[in-house]
């Protein structure tokens, strides 16, 4: 019996600047579990990967998150193939 | 509208004189030019690298414009963002906005600069004597977009 593949969301996952440097990669593609629907679901589940992970994302850490290059609030769904990116507050101009 | 990200430098005078160009009902130009300090926090800073998230980037600095334009009656508005690294006295940023009048050009300008400084994604690290170091988020830089919502 093949496994069931309808079951994961796989995300691409990009990180910039401080966070790019606290995870030590800018990209990654990730597979996670149905269960994560949104973007507070999938913060929490990088947050359980521990280390700079827990750290970086701990509540209430100021983070931006973007979908497909557009800002996110926590409740933003994500679906599989979705580009999300975490970023610190913006520094530009 | 235009919005251009590039690690080259820029030139006011060009720049307007583009968008003036053909438009005599033009009877206000309004700009900004953000510059690199040479002091940051007490340190010298030597340098200033820039990153930005490339498409998102794009396409943020046009949603700004674009809500610049549906808040003032503007003719045109360019906004331009270096990226690489830059040393003090470089430009990083111009803003132009040209209108029928001051008020609105004005306003406008102002509203981008703030807009721009709190949704585009960019990220300054000055390299400094102490060191390398992100720059941080300003509370100041948020009460300044604030003032517009």
């Amino acid at each position: 019996m093949k496994p069931d593949d309808s079951r994961i969301t796989t995300i691409e996952v990009l990180y910039f600047a401080r966070l790019r440097e606290a995870f030590g990669c800018d990209s990654e593609q990730v597979a996670v579990p149905e269960s994560v629907k949104d973007v507070a679901g999938l913060t929490a589940w990088l947050r359980q990967r521990g280390a700079a992970w827990a750290h970086e994302l701990a509540p209430g850490k100021p983070v931006l998150i973007a979908v497909n290059e557009d800002m996110a609030g926590a409740d933003t769904p994500i679906r599989s193939g979705d580009t999300v990116a975490f970023m610190p507050p913006v520094t530009g101009g | 509208m235009s919005v251009r990200v590039q690690t080259g430098d820029f030139d006011i005078g060009v720049e307007i004189a583009a968008m003036r160009r053909g438009n005599p009902k033009i009877g206000a130009v309004a700009s900004f030019i953000g510059v690199v300090r040479d002091l940051n926090e007490g340190d010298r800073v030597a340098a200033m690298t820039l990153e930005h998230y490339p498409g998102m980037t794009e396409k943020a600095l046009e949603k700004i414009v674009t809500e610049a334009r549906s808040r003032w009656s503007i003719y045109d508005a360019l906004v331009i963002h270096r990226v690489g690294t830059l040393k003090p006295g470089d430009q990083i940023v111009l803003v132009v906005v040209t209108g029928a009048h001051r008020g609105e050009a004005f306003d406008a300008c102002e509203f981008l600069m703030d807009y721009l400084k709190t949704r585009a994604p960019f990220w300054k690290k000055e390299t400094t004597s102490e060191g390398s170091r992100w720059v941080e988020a300003r509370e100041s830089d948020d009460a300044a977009a604030d003032r517009w919502s």
